[in-house]
């Protein structure tokens, strides 16, 4: 935080607490305490964030929260989204010359073949949209989405392309964008913190958690992540043998010892501290209670194709579902596994990309229509994609034959999805060449696809800045435009 | 233009007649000289610079330069005419009467006293004055209080803003508050009882002296300030990246804890970690106290531009140094000029030029490596050390010794000079080059009247026979090396002996198979020096030795730094717009023309290093005791510690400030242990921390110091306090980093098998400076407390109180051992509740509580004494022991370990 702000917190603070202890006499340690607290801007109530720059949002929102489904290895466009007929004509030719210039791989060398889509596509909905057999059910949805076909960015390897995705800086240290949200909105439920994650595939993405860190703002505001075993948040189970009942009476002489301490000293930060301290206890119901999805009816397991006790992309869509439903603002999810490089058959386009697939198709086609059902998609802006795309050529690592089918990273074409939140539904947005290399209209660069984001949100990409060593950063450094063309 | 601005700073200097270089100038002019610092820098920051500053100069004008002032603008008119108000249109648009024209656009006008000093300034010829932080701090006169408050001479300083401030300052902290204040402050650990009493009875005059000394003297202190200095050196022991694998650089964490211990000079500490491997002959721990900047990055993901991630290294290098040393900002140049401060966009990569040429280049092995052998190779390397210390002198001994502890420096692709049929790997976390029969390279320049042999880094699987032949001169050249090239077990160095060829000469290195198969790869070539003692009988079987020594395993390496020889150094060129692929004009190694007039003598880290603690410097000193301070009071001098830059804050009390600063590189010849201790003895510090209401009214953010700052411990002196009072803690010093009891399933790294394996016995209990840190899965307790991630350079950790540390210091399992190992020892104290609480109390706060809290605390063990007796399992599950006494008295633990006044420093 900077002095500034620092300067108009402690302020605020001290009015409204000075106000609190004028007003109750009653004694601390009651639950209504905390809410009686004011700002703490971690579960602040309400939309604004006093802390932030400017009066937040900076102006009406389209979209009150976010879930980010991240497939953290890049699925390939060329079988899912961006259909290509001619590179089926090409599949098996030497890649030209033309194409390998000046370009730089994270594999490929010497001179790779052309590899045709290994799907095959058809036209869905009303809206016509090109979906592959590898996505049955989210077929049925592609009225509700718009399909950005024209993504590109500056990255081709892992770690470094998600850190830009979620930070907006190839290198370590931003926020990301999570945290940028709840650092300007905060969260509409203090029980809960206002940014969480959550994590299946058997992995941590490559970015690992700097992807939902908090970079140079205050670590209030970096990602939660919840756990699929163990306690859901770190430390939110009391020790075996501390019952609800005896925490609560350690709670209360806790408080009423750090009250004595405040009335000795008058330091305003212990008041604080009690606070907290309430809002940790409140948490400790809160937390198991919205993580529980056994509490679900049968139905909705089926839609989602659950499987309770296990770390699956499938709960965590209807986990995000409840967490959305209970105000939490920003929530990610990372699938891992999408990185179809050709080197065996687990990342072969053929076997791998189908059972990667099959994982998602029908949880977030869930996530979608069950969002719709509860009214919950207008306000509630979804997004699906990885970090960057896949190449048209076939990958050839060290100049050999790969034992299957797979592509390498690449930068200048990728296929993400967008729905809820003010986004056109049945829109498919941008084009890429006959053989899917280069997007050649309405390209949509990651900093474009920030700046959008924000802009649902009624936060101004440009003007939604911290400052820190000397300088104001923003999520989108000094670039990036918002994509109006896919807005409702 | 550089050279217009040098006379700008010229003049300035001559004008600096100000005390402490910061106050207002005194001038005989019948008008008061208005002060640019003072007066005009914060109109012209707070409304002009965010469109004409040093980036953005909208209508072509810039306030950052003078000379870019006086320029014609884009409508032809001229912004500032110096002595000329009435022809200079910045008054003339300041004062506009049309708001689409008047300045600043769209905003409040100016006041009418901000243009009268604009407009005054502008008459009195708009001369620009360096900001207040690049002008070398003046001594300051020290007014003296009356009041005989002041212990030394910081006192006065800060008695006299809180009168003029319409405070008072506060009286002594307690004994009790004030010894324990002093402990975690000192040694980041807080007292026990014991020592608590020793203090507390001591009354004599020197009792609180003797204190600090015993404290500075402690090992215990320097693994506390270790921690600070190892945020600012993004300290970790991981990669970082993907897979964020494990690095072995706990070395040089061990020998920033024993710089503080030693006291070693701060301007020695400076030069060794920037550049120790260019000091004369240096020492096994100066090599390893450059693996400071050795805590960079490194790209271990397949795929991934070797080149692009040094070249990510090096920026992190320069911004690190700037903001360490100079709280500078230097990042922002890195694509333009400076956006506020005068340092234009060439002059960041004149700082670049100085770490561009160290031999690192983000591979896996992280290379160069200091290593540390086996001990029976260590014996060995004695040995040779011996003999060639008998044949010649110490130093060539030690030469020999650095030659085969890092085998550097060593020639690798990014060196050869002419490459032919070859494949170079430079993706994957590998860079080597695949030869074939027919490929050669070329290295240029090679000084054979002092090489005898060439060590050739090279593997090959497969069984197949090839050759290496060495040519002088030309492709035709005389051959004066041979080898075979058989299967070896991954990288090994082959030996090749020379024969005699006069002078230097380029080699050409040409490669001959059997097959069409690959020959192998090499990864670079490493240069032998003659050996002494070619007459001794002796000398082929220690040249023998060598050679096997440059294979043997050893047990430990340390990352470290290692300049790559003149011959093979690297160019460097300014990054057009930040790009590196894009190269612009070549630069040489610089300091910003801001800094110093000198023209040249800067070639290496070495002048960098010295130049930053020299007297020259006007930064350095100020920005440590800044720090210093800040640590203590929870804020410093100059509130932004990370930016000392026009945007920064201005000092609360600059003539201090440079008081401190001077006394710090001056008579105290830069040793912390002096500075701390004037600063811990002040009055100042001494304070009660105690917030009185007149205080809160004028001061709330306590930046007069008319009381002690109340301030939240540190993410890893929460951790070691808890393990200390309840007798846990482990007082085990140095070695690999330890990995105390973490949840399950932290650790879910792609693509790296590492594990986090549960340290036994007390290393599980060691302080939290020895915790392994992980940059993709830190320990999930001190991120928590605002512990710095260390993937860059920290000066400054944001304290924040959230619900989550009361879920860590409540449950995490950590913390309730440490409350069940005080329940035992409080079990066993003899009485009634009362002496229990008290005992418990004493042991935790050093003190015994109020009537108060003792009630509290009473109450709150005969509650939970109902509930257990009703519910004897709940019991057990807590404790593991069917003792009904010992679970209340853990509640009770527990709940003293969440205690504001145990989480903060009073």
């Amino acid at each position: 935080m900077d002095l500034y702000n620092e300067a108009r917190k402690r302020k605020l603070e001290f009015t409204t607490r000075r106000h609190f202890l004028k007003k109750c006499s009653t004694g601390l340690g009651g639950i209504a305490l905390a809410s009686l607290m004011g700002p703490q801007s971690l579960f602040a109530k309400g939309t604004g964030n006093k802390l932030a720059p400017d009066p937040l949002p900076h102006f009406y929102p389209k979209a009150k929260r976010v879930i980010y489904l991240h497939m953290a290895g890049a699925p390939s466009q060329l079988e899912m989204f961006d259909y290509k007929p001619k590179l089926e004509e090409l599949h098996d030719l030497d890649c030209p010359k033309s194409l390998l210039e000046g370009k730089r791989f994270a594999f490929i060398q010497g001179t790779p073949k052309m590899l045709g889509p290994q799907h095959a596509f058809k036209q869905h909905g009303e809206s016509g949209t090109y979906v592959s057999e590898l996505l049955p059910n989210f077929s049925n949805i592609v009225d509700e989405v718009a399909i950005l076909k024209a993504m590109h960015t500056d990255e081709f390897n892992h770690a470094p392309a998600q850190l830009f995705l979620q930070t907006g800086s190839p290198r370590v240290g931003r926020p990301s964008i999570g945290a940028w949200v709840t650092y300007g909105l905060g969260s509409e439920n203090e029980n809960l913190p206002g940014y969480m994650v959550l994590v299946s595939g058997g992995k941590t993405p490559s970015a690992g958690k700097n992807a939902w860190g908090s970079g140079f703002l205050p670590s209030e505001y970096q990602g939660v992540q919840c756990r699929n075993s163990g306690d859901p948040i770190l430390y939110v189970s009391n020790p075996d043998g501390m019952s609800r009942d005896i925490r609560r009476k350690s709670l209360d002489a806790i408080n009423a010892i750090n009250k004595s301490q405040y009335e000795e000293f008058g330091d305003q930060e212990i008041l604080s501290r009690i606070s907290q301290y309430e809002m940790a206890f409140k948490m400790q119901l809160s937390v198991p209670e919205v993580m529980d999805i056994t509490k679900e009816p049968e139905y909705i397991q089926e839609m989602y194709g659950t499987s309770p006790g296990q770390a699956s992309f499938a709960n965590n869509c209807l986990l995000a579902r409840r967490l959305i439903e209970q105000g939490v603002r920003f929530i990610q999810l990372y699938h891992w596994g999408w990185d179809m490089h050709g080197d065996s058959k687990a990342t072969s386009l053929n076997e791998g990309l189908t059972t990667k697939c099959d994982e998602i198709d029908r949880p977030m086609t869930a996530l979608v229509k069950d969002l719709k059902l509860r009214g919950l998609l207008d306000d509630t802006l979804v997004i699906w994609g990885g970090e960057f795309g896949r190449t048209p050529m076939r990958e050839n690592r060290g100049g050999r034959v790969m034992p299957y089918y797979g592509r390498d990273h690449h930068t200048e074409a990728f296929s993400i999805w967008m729905a809820g939140g003010g986004i056109k539904g049945g829109l498919s947005y941008g084009e890429t060449d006959d053989i899917g290399y280069y997007g050649i209209k309405d390209r949509v660069h990651v900093h474009d696809l920030q700046a959008t984001i924000l802009h649902q949100l009624g936060l101004d990409h440009e003007r939604f800045t911290y400052h820190f060593q000397g300088r104001d950063f923003r999520l989108t450094d000094v670039h990036g435009h918002v994509v109006k063309d896919i807005l409702a | 233009m550089a050279k217009q601005f040098r006379s700008a700073r010229t003049y300035t200097k001559m004008m600096s007649l100000f005390a402490g270089g910061l106050l207002i100038l005194t001038c005989s002019c019948t008008e008061e000289k208005v002060d640019f610092n003072a007066q005009v820098r914060p109109i012209l920051n707070k409304n002009c610079i965010s469109c004409h500053g040093g980036v953005k100069q909208s209508g072509d004008f810039g306030l950052i330069f003078r000379e870019n002032a006086l320029q014609e603008t884009k409508n032809g008119k001229i912004g500032i005419v110096p002595g000329h108000p009435e022809k200079s249109e910045m008054i003339a648009r300041i004062n506009h009467e049309n708001p689409e024209m008047r300045m600043p656009l769209e905003r409040e006008p100016l006041s009418k006293e901000e243009i009268d000093i604009l407009t005054k300034w502008i008459k009195q010829g708009a001369e620009w004055q360096e900001h207040w932080a690049y002008i070398k701090p003046q001594e300051p006169e020290v007014t003296q209080t009356k009041s005989g408050w002041a212990k030394n001479e910081i006192d006065h300083f800060i008695l006299n803003k809180i009168e003029e401030n319409g405070l008072s300052p506060s009286e002594e902290a307690n004994k009790y508050d004030l010894v324990r204040r002093v402990y975690l402050d000192l040694t980041g650990l807080p007292p026990t009882p014991k020592q608590v009493d020793d203090f507390v009875n001591d009354n004599s005059a020197q009792a609180f002296e003797a204190l600090v000394d015993e404290l500075l003297a402690s090992p215990k202190y320097g693994e506390h300030w270790a921690s600070m200095w190892l945020d600012l050196a993004r300290f970790a022991d991981s990669k970082g990246y993907e897979a964020d694998r494990g690095r072995h650089i706990w070395k040089y964490r061990d020998w920033v804890i024993k710089a503080f211990n030693n006291d070693l000079p701060f301007d020695q500490f400076t030069i060794e970690q920037l550049a120790g491997d260019l000091l004369p002959e240096p020492s096994i721990n100066q090599l390893i106290a450059t693996a400071f900047h050795r805590n960079t990055l490194n790209n271990d993901e397949g795929g991934t531009d070797n080149e692009e991630y040094r070249v990510a290294s090096v920026i992190d290098r320069v911004n690190t140094t700037w903001e360490v040393w100079q709280s500078t900002t230097m990042a922002c140049v890195q694509c333009h000029s400076h956006p506020y401060d005068p340092i234009k966009m060439e002059e960041y990569y004149t700082s670049f030029a100085f770490f561009n040429n160290t031999s690192d280049w983000d591979v896996p092995a992280e290379h160069p490596l200091l290593k540390e052998f086996e001990a029976e190779d260590e014996a060995k390397l004695d040995e040779i050390k011996k003999w060639i210390a008998g044949r010649s002198t110490a130093s060539e001994s030690g030469k020999w010794e650095k030659f085969l502890l890092v085998g550097e420096p060593k020639l690798r692709p990014e060196d050869f000079e002419e490459v032919e049929n070859v494949v170079h790997y430079n993706r994957a976390g590998q860079d080597h080059m695949r030869v074939y029969d027919g490929s050669y390279v070329k290295i240029k320049g090679v000084p054979l009247q002092d090489i005898d042999r060439i060590y050739l880094n090279y593997s090959q699987g497969s069984k197949d026979l090839g050759e290496l032949w060495i040519r002088a001169d030309s492709l035709k050249g005389p051959v004066i090396g041979k080898t075979t090239l058989t299967k070896t077990n991954g990288f090994t160095n082959i030996p090749i002996r020379l024969t005699n060829h006069p002078g230097t000469a380029d080699l050409y290195f040409q490669f001959k198979g059997r097959s069409d198969d690959y020959n192998g790869s090499i990864d670079g070539f490493l240069l032998g020096e003659k050996l002494p003692g070619d007459k001794d009988a002796e000398y082929q079987r220690v040249y023998q030795e060598i050679d096997e020594m440059l294979n043997a395993p050893f047990k430990n390496t340390t990352p470290i730094m290692i300049e790559k020889p003149e011959t093979h150094s690297r160019q460097t060129n300014v990054f057009v717009r930040g790009n590196w692929l894009v190269k612009g004009d070549e630069v040489s190694p610089g300091i910003p023309a801001l800094f110093t007039s000198e023209e040249t003598g800067f070639n290496n880290r070495l002048d960098m290093a010295k130049w930053l603690v020299s007297d020259e410097n006007p930064l350095t000193g100020r920005v440590m005791v800044n720090r210093f301070w800040a640590k203590l009071f929870g804020k410093g001098l100059v509130a932004t510690v990370e930016d000392f830059g026009t945007l920064g804050d201005y000092p609360s009390h600059p003539a201090l400030l440079d008081w401190l600063a001077l006394r710090f590189s001056g008579e105290w010849n830069w040793q912390v242990k002096k500075l701390l201790k004037t600063i811990v003895m002040s009055a100042t510090y001494r304070q009660s921390s105690k917030v009185p209401a007149v205080a809160m009214e004028k001061d709330p953010d306590n930046k007069w110091l008319s009381r002690s700052p109340r301030v939240r411990l540190s993410a890893e002196q929460i951790r070691d306090q808890a393990l200390a009072v309840s007798g846990l803690l482990s007082d085990k010093m140095y070695g690999p980093s330890v990995m105390p009891p973490q949840p399950d399933g932290v650790w879910t790294v792609v693509y790296s098998n590492a594990t986090w394996n549960t340290s036994e016995g007390e290393d599980a209990y060691r302080r939290g400076l020895y915790t392994y840190t992980r940059r993709s899965s830190p320990y999930p307790s001190f991120i928590t407390f605002d512990a710095a991630g260390r993937e860059f350079c920290l000066s400054r950790r944001i304290n924040t109180n959230t619900p989550l540390q009361a879920l860590v210091t409540l449950n995490d399992p950590v913390y309730f051992e440490a409350a069940k190992n005080l329940a035992k020892q409080i079990r066993e104290v003899k009485g009634d509740k009362k002496a229990k609480v008290e005992a418990a109390y004493d042991k935790v706060m050093g003190k015994m509580p109020t009537a108060g809290k003792t009630d509290i605390l009473i109450n709150l063990l005969e509650e939970t004494e109902g509930y257990y007796k009703e519910n004897e399992a709940e019991a057990y599950k807590l404790t593991g022991s069917e003792d009904l006494e010992l679970a209340t008295l853990t509640v009770m633990a527990n709940a003293l370990m969440n205690m504001d006044e145990f989480i903060v420093k009073n």
